[in-house]
């Protein structure tokens, strides 16, 4: 059904990708999710392994391939039933260096973005506040010229990498007016007036999620990624392939889900017979996949489209509103699947179904999507 | 978005086809749903413009044109306010004719086929009867053989096109004893003796004609049987995929129609001192349609494509048509709704739209039937063999490749401009690095086409020699990107991903060529 998009290169891609997860990342993660967080090892064997690098600047070590190789990563990441460990390792590369890859000068790229392809520096993007998620346009953190730096005050929250990352992609006010008045800089993690804690969440576990505050902190000029008060034009730019990484995931994730519920179904018996056997499971089975097939198949004509250069905005919006809400969905029901056990830690459908809720919120909502599809297709 | 399975020679048939119907159905409709019949001469006017044979052959009157033109042809009469309309014209062209073409004897296709292309014989598919719907093994009629004919007795229902129409594809048990296996089809003449109709009513599909047929002591000649006998069910299934297909059309393409219908209204209607497309719930209920009418879409293209380079399809099919269907009724439910009370009277073509729509999730097979065969396949892995391999209208058509073409593309950035190392230097190149490197384990073979070297690491060491030989893992490569790999200006692991290394064998070890070059 795919094979418009995957060729014999990209099927052994995966496969020597699945098999660098199996034994590199999978063992890891029960440890991950009690600890709250990733290792920073595993950001450097992803680093070495040439992961970071895909569809990256050859000039600071990445390699030109096509936006499908990166599909894959999110895919494979994605079923390791860890939606903290994809999103935190996915976050350093498809929010953070993707701004530093499109804007960024080169002391910002050499600097950051050739350590963070090799897996030695590891990123954050910060736009979220505690008053302006959705709304991105009302974010209050500042950056006052003075001399020779940037005096920035304010704060972030949400961020995922936020607590443990080397340098955070900041969005900042420039100017007073709306949105107009953004720009984005590298801020080093290390720098005085960074400090960062860690937010309990109800799942992401292996994530870490940082509320960061900034107090008077000195930003030299040629931290600022791309332009003054360009900042939120990038982060719209930005958006489609934040989208398609996340509508990737939430199928990827729903596929996996899905399996596993399968597996359960055909080993589990009741009434004398294996669960996969009744007609009603039988038949949720058959319209879950059926949904998530078809989300698949228009997510990479977008994929596709996008690649080829081809507007696909408001198809982003749409994919991404479908398939965290097929998420929801799939895990709802697989854990339904497995009765009392869905429930218990033992099994997986639990972190699965908990991991699912945030796909409808982070990245834009659901709502927010409508809103963007509205506006495109109303008069 | 880009879409990249119509052309240009697609956009305007479909310009064409648009400006036909808009003045030679649209204006009429109301006058055929209030008749409950199409006209003889709306077959005909659409057979001389030549749309009754987009896939046929030229010898029979048919255009020869790939299936993107049906897919056009399928969504233009799906948007035309009546799905009476979009019924009567895909049963002739995707439902019932196919058989002709697909199994009948040229004398049949001289007969039946070349009248069925020019619009002079509207044509059936009886399948359905009143004691087997989806069950189909289940079918009473009988067939049976005395001299140079059959004599068929039995009873279809839900015939469309059966009471005005000419020629009936008629599915007959010709072994009462077997199951599936004693089913064959028959050509059988609407208005051959002894074979009767009656018109049904019904919620909707108003402007096409629904039959109870009987069949009383009916001599058919046996040149009217397609194909092999007692072969009647294989065929069936060989012409579900397309059947579904349009099916799926017909959901997504009906959906749009009557979003663009909803939201020309919502512009105009106003509440409140505002028009109602301001509200914010109504958006965002037409966001969510939207959404998923085109992920619908896109999804049924893709089966479509498949569908058209000749592969079977069975499980796509199944949900593009459970899928499409099933949101054509959300969609009409809820657009029904923006034109409030106005959506419930004829004046408008909201109340239409609504009953329409609700007998796709039931004909051509239900939505309870269509998972029950995703069910079959997806949990018990259960691959539907392809029934029939010859002469499907569809594998004949020409491919439509500009996927394909596009593909390409991507890969073939970024070329080095390294200058090429001769064969000789590069095998001393390797000997040098190989030395220095730790063992591979295996033995991995690069292939430049006219010659290649052969790295065996599996005695403790790397022995590298320009000799050919068996190994665990080959790749291609052109000797200019290799060389640019050995000067340290490409990175193997790059080269693979960019398609520039063809790996045969254990990726693993062709991966190992990183640290080869240190
Ligand atoms: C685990 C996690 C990780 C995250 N990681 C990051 C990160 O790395 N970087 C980052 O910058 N951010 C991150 N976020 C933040 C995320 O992007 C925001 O939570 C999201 O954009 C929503 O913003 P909010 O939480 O302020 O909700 P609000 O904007 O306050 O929205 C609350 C509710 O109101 C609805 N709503 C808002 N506006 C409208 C409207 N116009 N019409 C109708 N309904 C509306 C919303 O849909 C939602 O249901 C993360 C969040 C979480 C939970
Ligand atoms: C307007 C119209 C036009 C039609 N045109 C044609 C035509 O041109 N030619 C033709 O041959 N037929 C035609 N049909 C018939 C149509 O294909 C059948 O109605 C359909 O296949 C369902 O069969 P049935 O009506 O006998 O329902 P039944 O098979 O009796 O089904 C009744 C209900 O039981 C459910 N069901 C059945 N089996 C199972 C199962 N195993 N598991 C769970 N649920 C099940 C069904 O999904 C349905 O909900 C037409 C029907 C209509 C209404």
């Amino acid at each position: 059904m795919h094979s418009f998009y995957f060729h014999d290169e990209h099927n052994l891609f995966r496969k020597s990708l699945r098999d660098f997860l199996d034994k590199e990342i999978v063992p890891e993660i029960d440890q991950w999710e009690e600890n709250g967080r990733v290792s920073k090892s595993a950001f450097k064997k992803m680093g070495e392994m040439g992961y970071y690098g895909l569809g990256m600047d050859e000039k600071y070590g990445g390699v030109n391939t096509d936006v499908f190789y990166t599909i894959i990563l999110i895919e494979e990441l994605n079923k390791c039933n860890s939606g903290g460990t994809a999103a935190s390792l996915l976050a350093h590369s498809t929010l953070a260096m993707e701004h530093l890859q499109k804007n960024g000068n080169d002391f910002l790229k050499t600097n950051y973005l050739k350590p963070a392809i090799n897996g030695d520096l590891i990123g954050c993007l910060a736009i979220t506040e505690p008053n302006a998620g959705s709304d991105v346009a009302s974010i209050k953190t500042s950056a006052v010229k003075k001399e020779n730096h940037y005096i920035l005050n304010g704060s972030k929250t949400f961020i995922t990498n936020g607590v443990y990352s080397d340098f955070m992609v900041v969005a900042t006010r420039t100017e007073n007016t709306g949105f107009e008045g953004i720009s984005m800089m590298l801020i080093d993690s290390k720098w005085e007036g960074v400090s960062a804690t860690p937010l309990k969440k109800l799942g992401w576990h292996a994530s870490d999620t940082g509320e960061i505050s900034f107090d008077n902190v000195k930003v030299p000029f040629e931290h600022l990624i791309g332009e003054e008060n360009q900042g939120f034009y990038y982060i719209m730019q930005r958006f489609e392939l934040e989208r398609l990484v996340l509508s990737t995931g939430a199928l990827a994730s729903a596929e996996y889900a899905l399996d596993y519920g399968l597996k359960y179904l055909s080993e589990r018996e009741a009434f004398g017979r294996p669960l996969s056997k009744f007609q009603e499971l039988r038949h949720r089975v058959a319209q879950l996949s059926s949904e998530i097939e078809s989300l698949k198949s228009f997510n990479y004509q977008i994929c596709r489209s996008f690649s080829d250069g081809y507007d696909v905005t408001t198809q982003c919006a749409m994919v991404k509103l479908l398939s965290t809400e097929l998420m929801d969905k799939v895990s709802y029901e697989v854990l339904q699947f497995l009765g009392g056990y869905g429930y218990m830690e033992e099994y997986q459908a639990a972190r699965i179904f908990r991991d699912s809720r945030i796909g409808t919120i982070g990245g834009g909502t659901s709502e927010i999507m409508r809103e963007i599809i509205a506006k495109q297709i109303i008069q | 978005m880009k879409n990249y399975y119509f052309n240009e020679d697609h956009e305007m048939f479909r310009q064409g086809l648009k400006d036909f119907l808009a003045k030679e159905v649209i204006p009429n409709i109301e006058k055929w749903e209030e008749e409950q019949r199409i006209p003889k001469e709306v077959f005909k006017k659409f057979g001389d413009m030549g749309y009754l044979g987009l896939n046929y052959p030229e010898k029979y009157g048919g255009t020869d044109a790939d299936f993107f033109y049906s897919v056009v042809f399928v969504e233009e009469i799906s948007k035309v306010f009546s799905g009476g309309f979009m019924a009567a014209f895909s049963v002739q062209q995707y439902m019932s004719s196919p058989y002709l073409f697909k199994h009948g004897s040229e004398f049949i296709k001289e007969k039946y086929l070349t009248k069925a292309i020019t619009g002079d014989a509207i044509c059936s598919i009886a399948i359905t009867e009143p004691n087997a719907g989806s069950d189909v093994a289940n079918i009473r009629t009988t067939a049976v053989r005395e001299g140079d004919h059959y004599i068929v007795n039995g009873s279809k229902t839900f015939i469309t096109s059966g009471v005005y129409g000419d020629v009936l594809i008629t599915v007959v048990k010709t072994d009462p004893s077997e199951g599936f296996n004693g089913i064959s089809l028959l050509v059988i003449d609407r208005h051959a003796d002894g074979v009767s109709a009656t018109k049904l009513k019904k919620l909707g599909w108003h402007a096409s004609d629904t039959a109870e047929l009987a069949f009383d002591n009916v001599k058919v000649p046996v040149e009217n049987l397609l194909g092999d006998e007692n072969q009647g069910f294989f065929y069936l299934m060989g012409g579900l995929q397309l059947e579904r297909l349009v099916g799926a059309i017909g959901g997504y393409a009906g959906s749009e129609s009557a979003l663009d219908y909803s939201l020309q209204y919502m512009s105009e209607r106003e509440a409140f001192g505002r028009s109602i497309n301001k509200f914010q719930v109504l958006r965002h209920r037409v966001a969510q349609m939207a959404s998923e009418i085109e992920c619908i879409k896109y999804f049924v293209y893709n089966c479509c494509k498949l569908h058209a380079d000749g592969e079977y399809v069975v499980k796509e099919c199944s949900m593009a048509k459970l899928l499409g269907t099933e949101l054509s009724d959300k969609v009409m439910y809820q657009c029904l709704q923006f034109f409030g009370g106005y959506g419930y009277m004829e004046e408008y073509k909201m109340a239409r739209m609504f009953r329409d729509s609700r007998i796709g999730t039931i004909g051509g097979g239900t939505s309870e039937i269509m998972r029950e065969i995703i069910a079959k396949m997806v949990i018990d892995d259960k691959s539907y063999a392809k029934t029939t391999s010859k002469s499907n209208p569809i594998s004949n058509t020409k491919k439509t490749d500009s996927i394909k073409e596009e593909k390409t593309k991507s890969n073939n950035q970024n070329t080095t401009n390294t200058k090429i190392m001769s064969y000789e230097n590069t095998l001393n190149a390797m000997k040098e690095k190989a030395a220095s490197a730790d063992a591979l384990g295996s033995i991995l073979k690069l292939n430049f086409g006219e010659n290649q070297i052969v790295i065996d690491g599996t005695n403790g060491g790397n022995v590298v020699s320009g000799d050919d030989a068996e190994a665990n893992c080959t790749v291609d490569v052109s000797l200019e990107d290799f060389t640019a790999m050995v000067k340290g200006e490409l990175n193997p692991m790059g080269a693979f991903m960019a398609g520039k290394m063809k790996v045969k064998g254990d990726t693993g070890i062709a991966l190992k060529l990183q640290s080869l070059m240190g």
